[in-house]
């Protein structure tokens, strides 16, 4: 059985696809309307990643957002949930190749944290987006699944549980 | 880090991960099978086979019954329905994500083409 997912199509084609390509490495695929180069400054500028990253919808509010885009550069990310205790992801960019390669690291839970690499290929005025996080082993990957931590955002696949489940009872 | 998922969810992620272990699955989508059925269809020994049906059904992926001499596995559904449950919120997550940056993106093309369009003038 495939544990490949796809969303509905959309007028524009665009799905968003999420595919456990090996015992370490979950992927996730989107085609975005728009040349690398326009995509690539989503990621690089913090009023902007933050803006998509972390939707309204989510719930887990952003206290702060630093990305300093560049080769050996650090990365910040501080949440908020409800008054809770705030929660910070953090990593280093190991690669930066402007408009097609973005890679970093995910240190919030020490060692077991998996790299994410990012890259953007054109074609025709859309950039295929292709993220993938390889863990350290296949434990670290099903651990990481099984607390739903994956994609650093715990809080948000709660949030998001709990609105899903008002909004459709019938889903899960 | 706070868990908000089961950790049950572990071994369904763990027997997912084989590629055997999801075609018995498939199969078992369709009818039941004898644990000789399974290994004669993936071409495996006995013993290879049910160290496999052994591994699903710890996460709860198939159930067994011996009548006799034989052994039928049968899909067992709820852990698999958790597992994609999971994977459907995952999926929802990079969905508004991307939703989102759709906007971004469209915002800045606009951006670019009236700064064009001025620098042109």
């Amino acid at each position: 059985m495939d544990t490949r997912r796809e969303s509905e199509p959309t007028s524009t084609q665009n799905r968003t696809t999420v595919e456990r390509k090996s015992d370490r490495e979950l992927v996730v695929t989107r085609s975005i309307n728009g040349p690398a180069r326009i995509v690539f400054e989503a990621f690089a500028k913090p009023e902007l990643f933050k803006r998509w990253w972390v939707p309204k919808s989510f719930g887990p509010s952003l206290l702060s957002c630093e990305l300093d885009v560049r080769d050996g550069g650090t990365y910040r990310l501080v949440f908020s949930h409800d008054g809770s205790e705030p929660m910070a992801f953090f990593g280093r960019y190991l690669e930066v190749t402007p408009h097609s390669r973005l890679v970093w690291t995910n240190e919030e839970g020490g060692d077991g944290g998996p790299i994410t690499t990012v890259t953007f290929e054109e074609r025709a005025g859309k950039t295929l987006l292709v993220f993938s996080d390889l863990y350290p082993s296949k434990e670290a990957l099903d651990q990481a699944i099984a607390s739903g931590s994956t994609g650093g955002l715990s809080e948000t696949l709660d949030q998001l549980d709990e609105l899903v489940v008002t909004l459709d009872g019938s889903h899960l | 880090m706070v868990q908000y998922m089961s950790a049950r969810l572990d071994a369904s992620f763990a027997a997912l991960s084989d590629a055997t272990r999801r075609g018995v699955l498939e199969q078992l989508g369709s009818s039941d099978a004898s644990i000789t059925d399974l290994a004669e269809k993936f071409h495996m020994t006995l013993t290879g086979m049910k160290k496999h049906v052994g591994v699903l059904e710890r996460a709860g992926l198939v159930t067994t019954e011996k009548v006799g001499r034989v052994r039928t596995c049968r899909l067992g559904t709820r852990r698999f329905e958790e597992a994609t449950a999971w994977l459907e919120r995952y999926h929802q997550v990079w969905d508004s994500r991307f939703e989102e940056l759709d906007k971004v993106v469209a915002e800045l093309k606009r951006k670019e083409s009236i700064d064009g369009h001025k620098k042109r003038k």
